[in-house]
């Protein structure tokens, strides 16, 4: 029986019910509660957890055609198009993609309008200033700003509550079923959005197109997302796009947690770093390009060696060069010592550095320039910011 | 003896002025926020961490007395408990920076008793002084103390003005000495480097306006969102109800000053009449420091559960509080002042007041010292960066 609580979420004929209190799904429900919707959004996490992994992002990229208070310089249609289509490979809905980037320019300003704020267009770690809006405090104070827009104009919020059931009569859905505050309750609805994230928080879900790779993997996102209404959407006949084995998969700390690292967890030492595997073999060419447009490849990278780890030795030039790292780094003044902490062969080791340095030209390094400087000779061959002090 | 000996005849050692527990929480804190950076916009405490790679010490009373308290990287934190990180910045800052106002302060054996209790100690002498004060002058001359005293001179008719000037001065000297001993022992603590005039003046500018408690260190001092109250709400009372204290104490500063020129410049003796500058100084400054002070008490309790350093509360409480009752039985005094209360709202007003500036140096006056170096180092280092 639903008691004092959940009574009033019960009782109401939702005209929306939101699944998913993350960026999208808030968006959703203020933009259907400013038309007159009533609307309830349902999230899975606790309050202090919740919005996804809103929690963990920064920035937005928006198209403008002049400088704003949140942007330098311009950043036309053309440019982000291009953008998109070299990081797709073309492999983009080009309609879709169209009404994104044109309504792109909308959003600093309908956010803003909203009680989000903006760091002045000033900063940017990446130098991202002229593409990338970045909130005052990160995703986290965003979504906050959202969530009191949002109540302040009706819209209701319950957390903690699982969806287990979505009631679909002629590809409608008129109802769905909510685990929430230890009662099953049946919520009436007259249309759904479902903005519940993936599944990558299931292992066992990520195995199926990982293999038992998946199991040593870091989940650097909210330990929420479970694909739970994926899940149950499928099972309802719903069509699966995209392909089991694809996510944005970087390198982050082996000493992270098990979920939720976020940001601080990842790992930015690669380019200035010689990657060995856990046979103390190099696998990959570190400094082939600039780090901001690289550093995506290498969870994949790792994914594919044995036992899904690596390890970035960094000498003593290379360590001022990149971001600080939430965990303090193993050191040793050999090789060899470095490397039997770590529990790798030393000698094996010392075996693929020393060919590293010996295959590396003499002279200073310069990150800033893809300057052409590459070790000769060797399987994987680096290029850029190669380094021979160790 | 120079101040430099006295530091060193103090025998206080620079690596470890600090609780070990409260610096290595803030060490352990801006480790993971250095990794992180989302919060750079806020205030100046983390574009200051982004200029360290690894942090000392030092670096904490640093960063420690650079954070306001305003709560606003604790409630934007992805972070924050119950992640597995447990980071909250205002509540380790807090904890390190009142740490250093006992570390930092002069002569050291007087700051542990002011460390545990605050608004005991502040009160009680307060009430001491101005009792003992009371008493004096009742006894001396009742008739007087009692008596209606109108025109030019009417309070010195009741205690001397060398007398009444004399106190102060033996206090000011030592607050004065023990104010730069603080300072000179925060600035070595620190590494704090003077770059110069502009630094100065970026600092004064950053108090004058209070740049860094609004939330977003580009706002001004209304459009800014405030300090929150959670993660559903925010307000700028505390800004300005801060401001208003600050701003307060200076009108009330600069009425004792022009005073003194009064007194000894053109031979005019207090009190004076309602609309000269002296009183209508010391009025205008009074009634805005009872009201920002009393703002600042309420808003002091209102400070969200997880940011607030209860440890401090009480030192903050009695700055408040002494602070409140300067304004107030001032402004009483001048109520009074043509009646025969005026000796004993003379005796309470001089006993409060001497008694605030006597504990000055271990009050959290001292905020604002440490502050104010704080933000000479951060211009210089966001100049030289």
């Amino acid at each position: 029986m639903p008691n004092e609580i959940t009574k009033p979420i019960v009782e109401k004929s939702w005209d929306i019910i939101v699944i998913g209190g993350g960026n999208a799904g808030v968006c959703a429900a203020i933009t259907a509660a400013e038309r007159g919707c009533s609307v309830l959004v349902i999230d899975s996490a606790p309050r202090d957890m919740r919005g996804g992994n809103t929690r963990h992002t920064r920035n937005l990229r928006a198209m403008h055609d002049e400088p704003t208070d949140v942007l330098t310089d311009r950043y036309s249609f053309e440019e982000y198009w291009e953008d998109l289509m070299r990081v797709t490979k073309g492999v983009t809905n080009e309609h879709l993609a169209e009404v994104t980037l044109r309504g792109s320019q909308e959003l600093t300003h309908w956010l803003g309008a909203r009680g989000v704020r903006f760091q002045s267009a000033l900063s940017g770690t990446l130098n991202l200033s002229h593409t990338n809006a970045f909130f005052l405090g990160g995703g986290r104070a965003m979504l906050n700003a959202l969530c009191r827009h949002a109540e302040s104009i009706g819209i209701t919020f319950i957390y903690d509550a699982e969806v287990t059931n979505i009631e679909l009569e002629n590809g409608f859905c008129e109802a769905i079923d909510v685990e929430w505050q230890g009662q099953s309750l049946h919520l009436n609805c007259k249309q759904l959005i479902t903005a519940a994230g993936g599944f990558e928080a299931d292992l066992d879900w990520l195995a199926e197109g990982w293999g038992d790779a998946a199991k040593n993997f870091l989940v650097r996102g909210t330990p929420y997302n479970k694909g739970k209404v994926l899940r149950v959407l499928l099972d309802r006949g719903a069509q699966m796009v995209g392909a089991l084995d694809q996510c944005h998969a970087v390198a982050i700390d082996a000493r992270a947690p098990k979920y939720d690292g976020g940001i601080a967890s990842r790992i930015d030492a690669v380019p200035f770093a010689v990657v060995l595997n856990k046979n103390a073999e190099r696998f990959y060419d570190e400094g082939e390009d600039f780090w901001p447009k690289r550093y995506a490849i290498w969870g994949r990278l790792v994914a594919g060696q044995p036992d899904q780890i690596a390890y970035a030795i960094i000498d003593s030039d290379g360590v001022k060069r990149f971001m600080p790292s939430v965990f303090t780094a193993i050191t040793d003044n050999s090789i060899e010592g470095l490397t039997s902490q770590l529990g790798l062969d030393p000698k094996a080791a010392k075996k693929t550095v020393d060919s590293f340095n010996a295959a590396c030209p003499d002279g200073p390094i310069d990150q800033m320039v893809l300057d052409g400087r590459a070790t000769n000779g060797l399987n994987a061959r680096k290029n850029q910011l190669v380094s021979a002090n160790q | 003896m120079s101040l430099t000996d006295n530091i060193e005849a103090d025998g206080f050692d620079l690596k470890a002025l600090l609780d070990p527990e409260a610096a290595g929480e803030v060490i352990r804190v801006m480790q993971i926020c250095n990794a992180c950076r989302y919060c750079e916009g806020f205030c100046a405490v983390f574009p200051a961490m982004t200029r360290r790679r690894q942090f000392d010490e030092g670096d904490v009373g640093y960063l420690a007395n650079l954070c306001h308290n305003c709560g606003a990287c604790y409630h934007a934190c992805q972070y924050a408990p119950p992640h597995e990180f447990g980071v909250n910045v205002p509540q380790a800052l807090a904890a390190a920076r009142n740490d250093s106002y006992s570390a930092y302060a002069w002569p050291a054996p007087l700051a542990g008793l002011f460390r545990c209790n605050g608004l005991f100690v502040t009160l009680g002498v307060s009430a001491g002084l101005a009792i003992t004060v009371g008493l004096m002058l009742a006894m001396i001359a009742p008739q007087l103390f009692w008596g209606i005293h109108l025109g030019e001179g009417a309070f010195y008719r009741i205690m001397p003005h060398t007398m009444m000037a004399a106190v102060p001065l033996a206090i000011s000297t030592f607050v004065v000495v023990s104010f730069i001993m603080g300072w000179r022992r925060y600035w070595r603590h620190t590494g704090a480097k003077w770059g110069g005039f502009p630094d100065l003046v970026d600092a004064v500018k950053a108090s004058a306006t209070l740049r860094h408690l609004g939330g977003d260190t580009s706002s001004g001092i209304l459009s800014g969102p405030g300090c929150p109250t959670g993660d559903d709400g925010s307000s700028n009372a505390r800004r300005i109800y801060h401001q208003l204290t600050m701003y307060g104490f200076l009108l009330c500063f600069a009425a004792t000053s022009v005073g003194t020129i009064y007194h000894y410049g053109f031979g005019r003796e207090a009190p004076y009449g309602y609309f000269e500058l002296p009183v209508v100084l010391g009025t205008v400054g009074g009634i805005i420091l009872c009201i920002g002070t009393a703002g600042l008490f309420v808003e002091k309790r209102r400070l969200h559960p997880a940011v607030r350093h209860d440890e401090g509360l009480g030192m903050d409480y009695a700055f408040i509080v002494s602070l409140f009752f300067v304004s107030f039985t001032g402004l009483l005094l001048l109520a009074v002042r043509e009646t025969s209360f005026m000796g004993v709202t003379l005796a309470i007003h001089l006993g409060v007041v001497y008694g605030f500036f006597l504990i000055l140096p271990f009050s959290k006056f001292v905020h604002g010292l440490y502050r104010f170096a704080a933000l000479i180092a951060s211009a210089g280092e966001a100049r030289r960066s």
